[in-house]
Order: C-alpha cells, then sequence, then structure tokens
C-alpha cells in the first residue's frame, strides 16, 4: 500500500449517522414533463457540458445516431436500448451520476409517453427534487400536468420547472412568460410552489451548464438573468435527515444463528439504541434491546435512520416479520380500515371489493377497497364523473382500505416511510397509495399492552380449522331503538344454523351482571364498553363469531374497541345501525324515549346525551328503510367471506 | 484446506498472460487484503451498503431457493461480503460459478482460495457440451473463441449454462452484482427484475418498483435477479473494498509489461477477449484517484460489449448478467 496523499476524500476518525437514502449525499433529481418535451436531451447536454461523459459514451451516442440518420442526438446518451433510439422516446427511466463543483447527483431520466407512467413512476418516486420540462413550441400539455400532480402525491416539494425548445420560439420571452403563467397557476392548484421557471434549450446549451456552451457565442435570451440548469440544481435542499421522528422498525426477519435469536431490518426512521425499551407493533409485546450485532465492525450500541441492523433482545417475546418497533411513546397507528390517496398502473383495473395483497413496510396483508370517495383526472384535476366500480390504469383516487388483520402505519405527513403502500395485482406492484386522517391513539389507555399473552400451545388456527371459520366482532351501534338487538340476535339465528360459533353481548347479558356496578354517566359508558370491547376480543380469540348490540355513542370508545379486538388479531366490523331519531322513538319498544321526554331519565342517548354517528362505519344499515331480511342479508353477504377458514399449503388464511 | 496453506503456482507458460500482462510470482497468497482506510464520505457507503444488505435480506425471504453468481471479480466479492453482513458472518446460499474454461488461471486459484477463506459453498458450472460439440451442440460443433464470435462464445458458455444449472437446481431467484454505471442498459434495470422461462429480460415492459417494494414473486420456472448493486460505482466499490478491507485477486493491480509499460486489468472476463489497460495503478489509492481522471469506460476492455451496436442489449435480452 502506498502512502495516501493524493486527493482521496479525508480519512475520518468515527462513523456517522447515514442520512437514509439509498444514495446519501447524493441529491436524486428526476427530470419529468411530456413526451418529446426533451427530457433525455436536457440530460445528456448535462452530461456533455460539465464533461461526465466517458469518452465510449459519446462514441456510442454518435454511432447510434448515425445509423438513425440523425446528426447527433443528445438523448442517445441515456436512450440505450434499440427501441429508444428508432422511436426517439424514452420507455424506461435511467439513473446516472454525475456532479458540479458543489456535490454530486444522481440524475433519473423518467419516461414522457403515458403509456410509460409505471416507470415514470419508478423513476421519481426516490427523487428529492425534479426539474420538470415543458417545450416552449407546444406549451402545457397533458402529461406536464399529470406529472406536476404525481409529483406533490409521491411528496416531491422542489420543482424547477425548465422551459424547453425555446429556440423553436425564437427565444421569445413573451411565450416564455406565458407558458410559466398558465403552468404555475396549475402547480398553485395542486399546492405546489415552482422554485424557478428557466427558459432553455437543451439542444444548443443555452441556460443548461452555461447561458451558452461558448463564451464567445452571443447570448440568445439577454432578458434571462436567473440562474442557468446546473446553477439551479446547486440550489436544491438536501433531503431531511429522519432521524428526529420517532423510531420506526419494521422487522424484516427473524434470524437464529449461532444459538442466537436476531432481529432484522431497517432503521427507517428514529434513533435504535441498546438498552431501549421497545414496543412491537400490533401485538403491542415490548421487550428491551440487547446487543446490535455489527459482524466485522467495531461493537456499536446505536442504530441510525436508514441503517439495516441486526439486533437481539433482552426478553425472548414473539416477534415475526412484519411487526413493526417503536418507542412506547409516539407509537404508529394500527387500524383494519383507513383513508387513502391512491394512483394505479396495474394492467387490469382495480376492483372495489376485491382483494388484493397490500405491502407496507414488510407488512403483507389482504385488503381491498371498500369504497371510492372520488376519483381524479391527474391532467385536468377534475373530479372523474360516474359512479364505477373500479378504478383505471392511471386514475388517482381518494379511497378507504379496509385489511384483514392489524396494519401498522403512520399518516404520510407524518412519517413518509410508513404512510405509504403499494398494492399487487398479478405478482407485480400495481399501485400506491398515501395514507392520512388516521388518528393516534394513546396507547397507554390500552392497559392489557404491557401484559404478556401466555402462548398456549392452542393457535387461533387451530380454532378456526376446528370450526371451519375465525372469530370475529361485529360491532352494532346506533340510538335506542334502532335495532341493534333485533337484528343482532336474527344474525345470531343464521349463523348457527349454518353451523357457525356465535354470541350476542348486548345490554341484557352484561348491563346485569358484569356491568352492574356502572351507570350511565360519560365515565360509566366508557368503562360499559372498555370491559365489553375486552370481553368481545376474549370471545373472538376463543373462535367465536361475536355480536355485540351497545348504543356505544362515543367514537373513542368505538375506536378502542376496535384496536383491541384487532390486537387479538380477529376481524372487527363496525356495524351502523341508522334510524332516525323520530322513527326510534315512535318505535319505543321499551317506553324508554317517553320517560326520557319525560326527565325520569337522565342522559340519554340522543334526549340528552350526544351520540357520535359513526364516519366510516364498515356497514350502514338503514332501518327505517331496509326490512329486517334485508338488513340481515347485508351483514352475512359481508361477514361470511370474511371468517372463511381455508386450508391453502397448510396455512389457514 | 485451510485458505492460509493455499498459494500461487507457476503460470508462466499459461497462454492467458500476455506481454503486457506477465503471471504472478509463484507462491504467494491468491489474495490480495487491502489495508483498511475509512474516509469522509463513510455515510455514502453506508447507505450504499444499507440498501444491499437489505436486498440480499428481501431476497433469501422471499426465495428460499436461491443463489449468487459469483465471478470472482470485484463486485462479487463485495456481494460476498454483503452477504456475510447481512446474515452476521454466514452466506445461507449458494454461490454458482460459470466456468467457461478461459478463466484466468489465476483467477481459479483466488476462486479455492476464497471458497476456503469464507466457507462457501460453491457450485461449479461449465457448458461441457458447448465446449466439446457434443449432445446439443454435435452439429454446430465446439464453441470456443477460436470457432465463434465474442457474443455467441458468451451466450453459450456463460448465458446457456446458466440455463443449464438452474433448470437442475430450480432457483427462483439470482442475486447478481450488476452496476448502473457499467452499462446503459444496466441504468434501465430494476432491483428485482423478473426473467421468464427463456430467460429473456422484458426491458419493453417492466414492473414498477418504489417504495422499496419489489417483485417478489414469479411463476415456476420462471426467475428473479435481485441485483443488489445496482446503485453502486466502480468507485464506490474500490472505498467499500478499501474500507472494509476485502479480500480480492491481484489482477486490479498494476504489472509491468514486456514494454516496460504498466498495465491492469479494470473488468475481468475471458482471458481471449478480455484486455488490459495501460495504467500504473499498483493500490487501491491509485485506482481510486485513476477513475477520478479517466475517460475510458469500464468495460471498455471486454470485446463482447462492442462486437455490435447494442451488443449488451442483446446479450442481456436473452440472459446475460
Amino acid at each position: 500500500m502506498s502512502s495516501t496523499s493524493i486527493p482521496l476524500p479525508e480519512a475520518h476518525p468515527t462513523g456517522t449517522p447515514s442520512a437514509g437514502t439509498p444514495s446519501a449525499g447524493r441529491l436524486r433529481v428526476v427530470f419529468v414533463g411530456h413526451v418529446d418535451h426533451g427530457k433525455s436531451t436536457l440530460i445528456g447536454r448535462i452530461l456533455h457540458d460539465t464533461h461526465s461523459l466517458p469518452d465510449g459514451k459519446l462514441e456510442q451516442a454518435q454511432k447510434a445516431s448515425a445509423a438513425e440518420g440523425m446528426v447527433f442526438e443528445y438523448a442517445f446518451l441515456l436512450d440505450a436500448l434499440l427501441e429508444e433510439q428508432e422511436q426517439n422516446i424514452t420507455i424506461d427511466t435511467t439513473q446516472i451520476q454525475f456532479k458540479t463543483a458543489k456535490r454530486p447527483y444522481v440524475i433519473i431520466d423518467a419516461p414522457g409517453h403515458k403509456e410509460f407512467l409505471k416507470n415514470m413512476i419508478t423513476g421519481a418516486a426516490s427523487a428529492d427534487a425534479a426539474v420538470l420540462l415543458i417545450a416552449a413550441n407546444e406549451g402545457v400539455q397533458e402529461q406536464s400536468r399529470r406529472h406536476g400532480y404525481l409529483l406533490s402525491l409521491l411528496g416531491i416539494r422542489q420543482v424547477v420547472v425548465a422551459v424547453n425548445k425555446m429556440d423553436l420560439v425564437g427565444y421569445s420571452e413573451e411565450t416564455f412568460r406565458s407558458v410559466q403563467s398558465e403552468y404555475r397557476e396549475f402547480l398553485e392548484q395542486i399546492g405546489v410552489v415552482a422554485h424557478a421557471f428557466v427558459p432553455i434549450s437543451a439542444r444548443n446549451g443555452i441556460n443548461v451548464a452555461g447561458r451558452t456552451p461558448d463564451l464567445a457565442e452571443p447570448n440568445p435570451m439577454p432578458w434571462y438573468e436567473g440562474a442557468t440548469i446546473t446553477e439551479r440544481l446547486d440550489i436544491f435542499e438536501p433531503p431531511q435527515p429522519l432521524g428526529a421522528l420517532p423510531l420506526r422498525l419494521p422487522i424484516q426477519d427473524v434470524y437464529r444463528f449461532d444459538h442466537r435469536r436476531i432481529l432484522v431490518g431497517r432503521v427507517e426512521s428514529g434513533t435504535l439504541r441498546v438498552g431501549d425499551r421497545l414496543v412491537f407493533s400490533p401485538n403491542n409485546k415490548t421487550s428491551e434491546v440487547a446487543s446490535i450485532e455489527n459482524w466485522s465492525g467495531p461493537e456499536t450500541t446505536v442504530a441510525y435512520a436508514g441503517q439495516s441492523v441486526a439486533i437481539t433482545l433482552k426478553e425472548q417475546i414473539f416477534v415475526q416479520r412484519g411487526h413493526v418497533a417503536s418507542h412506547e411513546e409516539r407509537a404508529p397507528i394500527e387500524s383494519n380500515r383507513f383513508r387513502a390517496r391512491l394512483f394505479w398502473m396495474g394492467k387490469r383495473p382495480l376492483r372495489i371489493g376485491q382483494s388484493y395483497k397490500l405491502k407496507l413496510a414488510t407488512q403483507e396483508l389482504d385488503a381491498e377497497v371498500v369504497s371510492v370517495d372520488r376519483v381524479i383526472d391527474a391532467s385536468t384535476l377534475e373530479t372523474v364523473q360516474g359512479d364505477r366500480p373500479f378504478i383505471q390504469r392511471n386514475d388517482v383516487a381518494e379511497v378507504v382500505l379496509q385489511t384483514r388483520g392489524a396494519l401498522v402505519m403512520d399518516n404520510q405527513d407524518s412519517n413518509p416511510f410508513m404512510g405509504r403502500f403499494v398494492i399487487v395485482d398479478d405478482r407485480q406492484v400495481a399501485g400506491g397509495g398515501i395514507i392520512h386522517g388516521g388518528v393516534y391513539a394513546d396507547r397507554s389507555k390500552i392497559k392489557s399492552a404491557n401484559i404478556y399473552w401466555s402462548e398456549g400451545n392452542v393457535l387461533p388456527r387451530n380454532r378456526a380449522l376446528r370450526n371451519g371459520h375465525h372469530g370475529a366482532v361485529l360491532w352494532f351501534t346506533g340510538l335506542s331503538g334502532s335495532g341493534k338487538s333485533t337484528l343482532a340476535r336474527q344474525i345470531e339465528r343464521e349463523l348457527f344454523n349454518a353451523g357457525r360459533q356465535v354470541y350476542v353481548l348486548d345490554g341484557d347479558n352484561i348491563r346485569h351482571g358484569l356491568n352492574s356496578n356502572l351507570g350511565f354517566s360519560p365515565q360509566d359508558r366508557e368503562e360499559n364498553i372498555r370491559r365489553v370491547s375486552e370481553v368481545a376480543a376474549l370471545m373472538a380469540d376463543s373462535g367465536l363469531i361475536v355480536l355485540t348490540a351497545f348504543i356505544s355513542p362515543y367514537t373513542q370508545d368505538r375506536r378502542r374497541a376496535r384496536e383491541i379486538v384487532l390486537q387479538g388479531g380477529h376481524e372487527f366490523a363496525e356495524v351502523y345501525v341508522e334510524a332516525p331519531l323520530a322513527v326510534c322513538e315512535a318505535r319505543d319498544v321499551k317506553g324508554l324515549y317517553k320517560k326520557a321526554r319525560a326527565g325520569e331519565i337522565s342522559e340519554f342517548t340522543g334526549i340528552s346525551a350526544p351520540y357520535e354517528a359513526p364516519l366510516n362505519p364498515e356497514i350502514t344499515l338503514h332501518t327505517g328503510t331496509l326490512s329486517i331480511e334485508e338488513s340481515v342479508a347485508a351483514v352475512l353477504e359481508y361477514i361470511t367471506p370474511r371468517v372463511r377458514a381455508v386450508v391453502e399449503d397448510e396455512v389457514v388464511i | 484446506m485451510n485458505a492460509s496453506e493455499l498459494t500461487l503456482p507457476d503460470y508462466s507458460q499459461h497462454p492467458a498472460y500476455a506481454a503486457k500482462y506477465p503471471a504472478p510470482v509463484p507462491g504467494g497468497s491468491p489474495a490480495f487484503f487491502p489495508e483498511k482506510v475509512s474516509r469522509a464520505d463513510a455515510d455514502h457507503l453506508d447507505a450504499l451498503e444499507a440498501q444491499s444488505v437489505y436486498l440480499i435480506r428481501e431476497a433469501f425471504h422471499h426465495f428460499k431457493n436461491l443463489c449468487m453468481p459469483w465471478s470472482m471479480g470485484k463486485d462479487s466479492n463485495v456481494l460476498i461480503w454483503l452477504s456475510r453482513k447481512a446474515f452476521g458472518g454466514h452466506i445461507p446460499y449458494s454461490l454458482l460459478h460459470i466456468d467457461t474454461t478461459y478463466e484466468f488461471p489465476e483467477m481459479l486459484a483466488y476462486r479455492d482460495w476464497a471458497v476456503a477463506y469464507h466457507k462457501l459453498n460453491l457450485i461449479v458450472k461449465i457448458n461441457e457440451d458447448a465446449r466439446a460439440g457434443t449432445g446439443a451442440y454435435a452439429e454446430r460443433g465446439p464453441i470456443g473463441y477460436d470457432t465463434a464470435d465474442p457474443v455467441t462464445v458468451t451466450h453459450e458458455l456463460k448465458t446457456a449454462a446458466l440455463q443449464q444449472v438452474m433448470a437442475e437446481h430450480q432457483w427462483s431467484a439470482l442475486i447478481t452484482g450488476i452496476r448502473r454505471d457499467e452499462d446503459p442498459t444496466r441504468a434501465k434495470e430494476r432491483y428485482f427484475s423478473p426473467r421468464n422461462k427463456d430467460f429473456e429480460w422484458d426491458y419493453k415492459d417492466q414492473p414498477p418498483e418504489f417504495w422499496n417494494q419489489f417483485t417478489t414473486s414469479c411463476a415456476a420456472g420462471e426467475h428473479v435477479r435481485v441485483q443488489a448493486l445496482l446503485d453502486w460505482s466502480e468507485r464506490d466499490i474500490w472505498l467499500y473494498i478499501q474500507r472494509e478491507g476485502i479480500p480480492i485477486p491481484h489482477m486490479y493491480f498494476a504489472r509491468e509489461g514486456s514494454d516496460g509499460k504498466r498495465y491492469r486489468f479494470r473488468s475481468l472476463g475471458c482471458w481471449p477477449i478480455t484486455g488490459a489497460v495501460e495504467s500504473d495503478a499498483d493500490s487501491i489509492d491509485k485506482i481510486i484517484e485513476e477513475l477520478a481522471h479517466t475517460k475510458t469506460g469500464e468495460r471498455a476492455g471486454r470485446a463482447q460489449d462492442h462486437h455490435e451496436r447494442n451488443a449488451m442489449q442483446k446479450l442481456r435480452a436473452k440472459g446475460f448478467m
């Protein structure tokens, strides 16, 4: 070994935390825009003008240009596929490294053809910033807008707009200003502020790496005094470090080697230290970090966001792939139902109510879209008209999703890594979504969180195999007299007749025994529902389909019921038994409304106490208009396929 | 055998060594151990390492029956290192060497050394029929650099050999060490890239891949290429080898040719079609320094790449790495 007198990076005494991207220190910039607006040409020009090309590459592109009968095509430096050169379009995204005097970059070329939108997303999803091209001679086009919208959906906030092909419009300032004002208006609608608009000619190298490629040449746009493209790249901010976010370590696998149990995964955000107490969602088991393994490296007691780690635990609890480790404070959300903004790239449309595989970090669950609030045309921002049971390729939609079992997540705006998911169709990633509007529950309220469950040898799947179905909780909520108990009893009978293990919990069997010490104050109502939730969860765990019929007027209480049941790994569905107060009052089977009106009963829901209607229930039954038979049928249709136990490769799903 | 007992024999008569690059001095270890040096851009290497380890662990989780092709070159030795990092020093899958029979003998010595050193479970595959002109090759006769062009030889002795050994072992995934900066078609690759039964790469319709969610299953007979070094550059590879002290073969370092100039290999393949480049770099520091100034492509010395326009695309579409 010779000594290091050459200009290498300085030797570094201590390790530094990694920034958590696949190319820390390399700003990742994606080039997007409508087809043929000059993305590959601009990148080729940047590489050429900054002398970043190896000799062979320029010759290769020259040869290819000659073979296609062209003078010299800068785009061929990136469009390496024969088909791309023949058709002069970009088919798939390319990544290429280059550096300015300030820092190194990864440049991502994204195709602009609508047909290759999936490749554009593949390229853009990992970018820190974007250059969006609009050809001055064609102006703002369909993909100019769609790409702009997708950038905002992917969370890319740093955007520079390059108005290209200025040579084709005589370097007209007026044309530039008009494109700028039209596109700026579009970006405002989606909440994006472009850092700058730069008039360029990629082909002639104007305002790319300099005003002109040759200093002797006159500047055709003296009216533009702003930064060139490469100067703009240097102004982009590096990605924000994720160390300050709460810890999220999705477990990738559990290995056993050298007689030790090793948990592996990547610290997606936050910081992990030996001695930290971790809580693993969705099971809520806790243990302490005993060690951070580092084969061949120095002993370490801390791991930062972005690092792939291997750890051991002090207490050997049950952990498997998909579990997410966090600290006890600032734990993630757990739910089986959530809102998302979704984009679809599948060859087949996404069907409402059909089961797909959903992947979020290392979790994989069956999921379905249960409702679509609206479908947006990303190029016009208009809501697509018409009610349809599917989402088409290239659509963006606001949806509600439901997973089989609890999904651990964050809202995208509070933690990007845990706030996004993909949907798989036909073995391929076919759609992506970002989660919003989820509610963080205080885990300390779930008092059983720190209790170790004894894992007996009889597993839920053993019970499910014997019963032919899984345990589940159907949570009926609604005003007194809306029909909860009547429906629950009727459904119990139907399920019982069909050979299912089923039981109803309602006021009759709970209020008189287990909860006889509780009244109707808000505190007592909360405790009442808490106990019912725990009992229902245990019964579901024992394999039963449990139907609960309680007014349960508070959203918070019902949300906790859901969490308790989901923690046990069982299906939970909220059934909103909806009937107008007047209808319930007219029914008044037990004469309670009359007494409440007379003031003989205080804190009566609907009269003298509030009822918080479910915002997003799995099932809504309008008993004012539906017959009992129709309501029963709706519930049975919903629950039957969801609890079915099927033997497939010896795994009950 | 213990790795430390293996030494280089005398190769001075072997035809692989031409005037430009003489045979090594016999008696030394087949492996070069770099002195560990860590530098200020540790962040960048940390990030590359973390992503590669993540990819390797994903591959291991989703494809129990997987294999890691290993060419003994610098990138493939980094892959071995990353695998050991991922699994606490162990490598829970087989390695595969496709032996074209045109290997530099020094590389074969390195191979045997590394098997002992890393405790590898190595499978060696030669397309014997193609070399001998038997079986499916009876009509065409033996395939070799003396009888066919380099694209054909590369396809038959590497890709066809891979197909044969894949059929035998039914691997559903291969962990490979290709990098985006090596070739423009590789720049368009996915981390997890599906290949059909005929090994074809459907580069015109690749599956979406983002947010670290990959194509993690395939139909029977198909396989997925897990390209764990895609984000790395040639320079990154050298910086990492140096930082970690990863053992590599000696052939990357300059030796003096009979013309008095010094030469080294930047990329190692079959000896009849792999050229040494003029270089004084006899240490990793010098190699890294050289890379900062060179404008020659890494694979410029690899004849099969330049045989015809888009030769790499054609080779790769048919299953070449």
